[in-house]
């Protein structure tokens, strides 16, 4: 049984679109070198490496999940994100709508080996239940990201092509191809936008199992952080298939904060609020 | 007139005159009209049976948008032990499940073994597969794996049956609807490969498909069907009766001519205006194919009894007459009557436009473009034809003692006791329509001989219902759902469904809150029950939406607010009126025992079907009312005579009735196919009538014969043609009721009927009302060319 990769959701949520500034570590000619796979790797890598070194930062989150007639609802909550020595990021949801979830928390122990521990705290029941379930590629909360889709992208867990480079919107991007090396996965591959600058995830199209084009991200509002690390304030994912979408909307991003190891665990599940 | 009359005379003599240029013509038109075929697409979506503003396809498509598509495709796993949980049985299954993942457009598997079983262990929460690769060397586990399912109520009596024999991996599918047929055919296709590829795999175990997308394909196939058997059977059978009746190689050859002309025309014009092939729209051609050959009988067997007068000499019609003469003569008397019965059918055939159902729209306006092209090329191409074809007359059979002509004389020496026998016979059989009960079964719409009809039906007999009714459960805010009054209101919905007799199983949402509420409490049996209270009830759905995998999520039961909840319910295959009293029966429990569930909409392609007949048979009365009117106009115009044309109007509505009464004490079962009949036959039982009117009023006028006499007349000159015409119908009708399409064949067998009642009416009641209503009105009509 393989356990959840939520921690990486977090990331991914806000991760994907992180991009540490070692700039310019390596002129972005050398980055092309080699075969596609080669290339496709090595940007990958860089990508992620940008985002690392953050230390902790806390976050809201403001989900609007749409049906196709337009219909919506929102949830929205806190979260709080610690990188951890030598292992995945620790994750922490707080739900403050709606109410009747007010107070549920959510805690994920990504390991880069392995898998991953979560926890959750029901207030109604006022009980700590670890949760163990046999697959990644569920949805996030019913909205249409799926879990895969928002935990950072651990470089070690696809196969890397670097397809070309092309305009996107102001901005330069290369497009890489990514094919995940898990059977649970729910996609056959994926493609994605990396603005050539800060390698800045910008667009991703998910190809579903049959390799047809099921849904697009599209990541905007970029903002830098400690002068370092970005963070974009609208992610938006359509799921062609359906017509559905959801939009998250973050935002009170907080870096450096006096989070430690001790909020992330969970007998501090219940303490919570 | 004058006008009128001056071309009745000359058409015959241009239609000579011009015969090459006729011919050629007539042959690149309907060359230009056929490549309309090229355009014809078929449409396989159950979708087309209602019109676009249809009230239950309309809330059909609210419950689509809001929970997501429903169309699927089933598979039945049937090992030969019957026993669906042995070690093969499950690693089939869980080999076909993960397959079928890859059929197009597949949103969603289920089946026993990708189940989400939730369970207590310690502090942990466990949500993965009910079977994995352990099973299936471990009998004990494959024991607690049968039992877990057969005790779990979204499971027992639908993914497996009851007594464990026959399992399902139900497919769901979110086809764009941009190209239905093509998404279909590729749904279809590549389930039926994966069908075979398990079979070879599994040799000791059966694999049956069911599910709407196979339903649809199935209209298709026997669409297909129909085209490639029912068109040549009936047009030999078409050939061969002409032959025997006619006697005339070259007639026959002649009239098939044109009548497959206007049947590549029908089908061709109707590929250029867009219409679709569908089930009912395939029986077109054969429908055409049958109406068109009327008027050529007509035609023709006027010019061989023109062309037989003068060889024998002993018409009315002295002189020697040649061929060209005989053309003419024929196309004189035949144009008004052949125009006349062409614009009925063609009337009668367009009246099909008010049914509810667009694909009876189609065939009415197919068939209603091949009798328009039959009558142009029978005016013009046929006599064109025959003054090139050498025509062998047969000096046989003086028609003064031919065995209509006797057959006339007994009905007007008989004309009092028909006239009462027949009045008799009329108020009995009109009776007997009240026998009739609306009746479809939608799964019937296919006979036994349709391979989904035979695994349809296995399904439900040892799997699970195949008929599901859908209902929207809306609470009154969102997130509602986890309102504990709410959920015990569905629950309790839920549980008066399962005690209803129909109800073979209910998919409800109050299940997964009670075994999640087990979970969280240890897997302690005293806490299968609602959760206590609405946070509880709103954090188990976030924990269950939480650990639910890629595809299982639970879109397809809330909707996106949480405000509603979707409850299915299958049952067991129920005729149109069971399902309607099921439904009320159900919306009224909501009404006095559910008073948190607020404005209930119940939906699904069953309800939608079993309200189908309903509907059109309300339209169609619309309809055939407007058909009869616009009928009954022209008929008094034509004839210029309001009792002519009131007299007309007995033989050709007693039909339709008596062809009702007649299967109300047989048959008993109306569909909604037969709710188009009386409509569609109003205007074929009119051609008879037309030209046994057309005939005696001529003789009357030109030659003031009294009524028995112009009746005599009549008999003799067209008795024989009617006689041949009706027997084609007839069985050009019967023909149509071979198909396996039930739609299709209830509606050949009663047509057939009506025509053969028809013609009785024109024979036996007919006269004997002229001879009584028209009798004193000896020469106070006005002379026909005045």
């Amino acid at each position: 049984m393989i356990r959840f990769s939520i921690p990486r959701t977090i990331f991914a949520v806000l991760g994907s679109f992180l991009a540490i500034c070692f700039w310019p570590a390596e002129s972005y000619s050398d980055l092309l070198s080699g075969t596609a796979e080669e290339a496709g790797l090595r940007v990958a890598t860089e990508s992620r490496e940008r985002q690392k070194g953050f230390g902790n930062f806390t976050a809201s989150l403001t989900m609007t999940l749409r049906n196709k007639q337009g219909k919506e609802t929102q949830r929205s909550l806190r979260l709080k994100v610690m990188e951890a020595q030598e292992d995945g990021d620790r994750t922490l949801f707080v739900f403050d709508h709606p109410r009747d979830v007010k107070g549920t928390a959510f805690l994920v122990h990504a390991h880069k080996t392995g898998p991953d521990k979560q926890w959750l705290y029901l207030p109604a029941l006022k009980r700590v239940k670890g949760i163990s379930a046999s697959k990644q590629s569920g949805s996030f909360m019913g909205s249409e990201f799926s879990y895969e889709d928002m935990g950072a992208v651990e470089v070690g867990k696809f196969t890397h092509r670097f397809i070309r480079e092309e305009p996107c919107g102001d901005l330069k991007c290369l497009v890489l191809e990514r094919i995940p090396k898990s059977q649970d996965s729910g996609y056959s591959r994926q493609l994605v936008w990396l603005d050539r600058e800060e390698l800045r995830t910008i667009r991703v199209h998910y190809f579903d199992r049959r390799d047809e084009h099921l849904k697009t991200m599209v990541v905007e509002g970029y903002a830098k952080y400690l002068d370092r690390f970005w963070r974009s304030s609208t992610i938006t994912m359509i799921n062609l298939l359906t017509g559905k979408s959801t939009v998250l909307l973050w935002s009170d991003y907080k870096f450096g904060t006096d989070l430690d190891a001790k909020d992330f665990t969970k007998t501090a599940l219940k303490r919570i609020r | 007139m004058k006008l009128l009359s001056e071309i009745e005379s000359r058409l015959g003599n241009w239609a000579i005159m011009l015969r090459w240029p006729i011919i050629i013509a007539a042959i690149v038109l309907t060359g230009i009209a056929t490549s309309g075929t090229l355009l014809l697409e078929f449409s396989t979506d159950h979708r087309i049976y209602f019109s676009k503003n249809n009230p239950q396809l309309l809330a059909y498509q609210a419950m689509e948008d809001t929970y997501g598509k429903r169309d699927n495709v089933l598979f039945a796993i049937v090992p030969e032990d019957r026993d669906a949980t042995s070690a093969l049985a499950l690693e089939a299954t869980e080999w076909l499940t993960e397959r079928a993942w890859q059929i197009p457009f597949a949103s969603r598997v289920d089946s026993i073994t990708n189940f989400q079983h939730t369970a207590a262990d310690g502090d942990e929460i466990l949500v993965r597969e009910l079977v994995d690769e352990s099973a299936f060397s471990d009998a004990e586990e494959r024991s607690r794996i049968r039992a877990i399912a057969l005790a779990e109520p979204a499971l027992a009596g639908r993914l497996l049956a009851r007594d464990g024999g026959v399992s399902g991996i139900n497919v769901t599918l979110q086809l764009p609807g941009e190209d239905q047929m093509r998404e279909g055919a590729e749904v279809a296709e590549h389930s039926r490969k994966l069908a075979n590829e398990f079979q070879e795999r599994f040799p000791g175990i059966d694999v049956l498909l069911a599910g709407m997308v196979i339903f649809n394909q199935a209209f298709m196939d026997v669409s297909l069907d129909d085209l490639k058997t029912l068109i040549p059977v009936s047009f030999l059978a078409m050939a061969f009766m002409l032959l025997l009746l006619t006697r005339g190689f070259s007639g026959t050859f002649a009239i098939m001519l044109v009548v497959v002309m206007s049947v590549m025309t029908a089908v061709g014009v109707g590929g250029w205006v867009g219409l679709p092939m569908t089930s009912p729209s395939a029986v077109a051609p054969v429908v055409v194919l049958t109406v068109a050959i009327a008027n050529c009988v007509h035609i023709y067997s006027a010019v061989v009894n023109y062309m037989h007068d003068a060889a024998s000499g002993t018409s009315e019609n002295r002189g020697g007459r040649t061929r060209r003469d005989a053309i003419v003569e024929s196309m004189r008397v035949n144009l008004q009557p052949v125009f006349l019965s062409s614009l009925t059918t063609t009337i009668g055939f367009l009246s099909l436009n008010f049914s509810d159902s667009p694909p009876f729209r189609h065939l009415g306006t197919f068939v209603a473009f091949g009798v328009g092209a039959a009558f142009v090329l029978s005016v013009t191409f046929l006599p064109a034809l025959l003054s090139l074809l050498p025509l062998r007359v047969r000096a046989s059979l003086p028609r003064e003692n031919s065995l209509i002509a006797m057959f006339g004389k007994f009905v007007v020496r008989r004309s009092r006791q028909l006239l009462w026998g027949s009045g008799l016979i009329v108020v009995v059989l009109v009776a007997s329509i009240s026998q009739n009960e609306l009746n479809d079964v939608f799964l019937h719409y296919f006979d036994e001989s349709v391979e989904f009809r035979k695994d349809s039906e296995f399904i439900v007999d040892n799997l699970s219902g195949l008929y599901a009714m859908e209902y929207s459960l809306p609470s009154r805010s969102p997130g509602g759902i986890s309102d504990p009054a709410y959920l015990s209101d569905v629950e309790a919905f839920a549980e008066w469904y399962r005690g209803q007799p129909e109800t073979i199983h209910v998919n409800v949402i109050t299940d997964i809150f009670r075994r999640l509420n087990k979970s969280m409490n240890g897997d302690d049996p005293a806490y299968y029950r609602l959760p206590a209270n609405r946070e509880l009830a709103a954090q188990y759905l976030l924990l269950y939406e939480i650990s639910l995998p890629y595809g299982f999520d639970l879109n397809n039961q809330i909707d996106v607010d949480k405000s509603a909840t979707r409850m299915i319910v299958r049952t067991q295959t129920l005729s149109s009126n069971e399902v309607i009293a099921l439904d009320q029966r159900a919306l009224k429990w909501l009404e006095d025992h559910a008073p948190n569930i607020a404005g209930t909409v119940s939906s699904g392609t069953t309800l939608m079907f079993a309200n189908l007949g309903r509907r059109n048979i309300i339209s169609m009365l619309v309809g055939t009312t407007l058909a009869l009117v616009g009928i009954s106009f022209i008929l008094i115009f034509a004839l210029r005579s309001w009792r002519l044309g009131v007299t007309s109007m007995v033989p050709n509505l007693i039909p339709g009735a008596l062809g009702f009464g007649i299967w109300g004490l047989t048959v008993g079962q109306v569909g909604i196919s037969l709710s188009m009949v009386t409509a569609m036959t109003l205007g074929i039982v009119v051609d008879d009538t037309v030209h046994f009117l057309s005939r005696y009023q001529r003789t009357r006028r030109e030659l003031g014969y009294t009524s028995p006499d112009a009746v005599l007349t009549a008999f003799r000159t067209v008795g024989q043609a009617l006689l041949t015409t009706s027997l084609v119908l007839v069985a050009g009708f019967v023909v149509v009721s071979f198909s396996n399409f039930e739609l299709n064949s209830a509606m050949g067998k009663l047509t057939a009927l009506v025509i053969t009642l028809a013609l009785m009416a024109d024979f036996l009641l007919l006269p004997p009302l002229l001879m009584k209503f028209d009798a004193n009105a000896d020469g106070a009509l006005p002379p026909l060319n005045s």
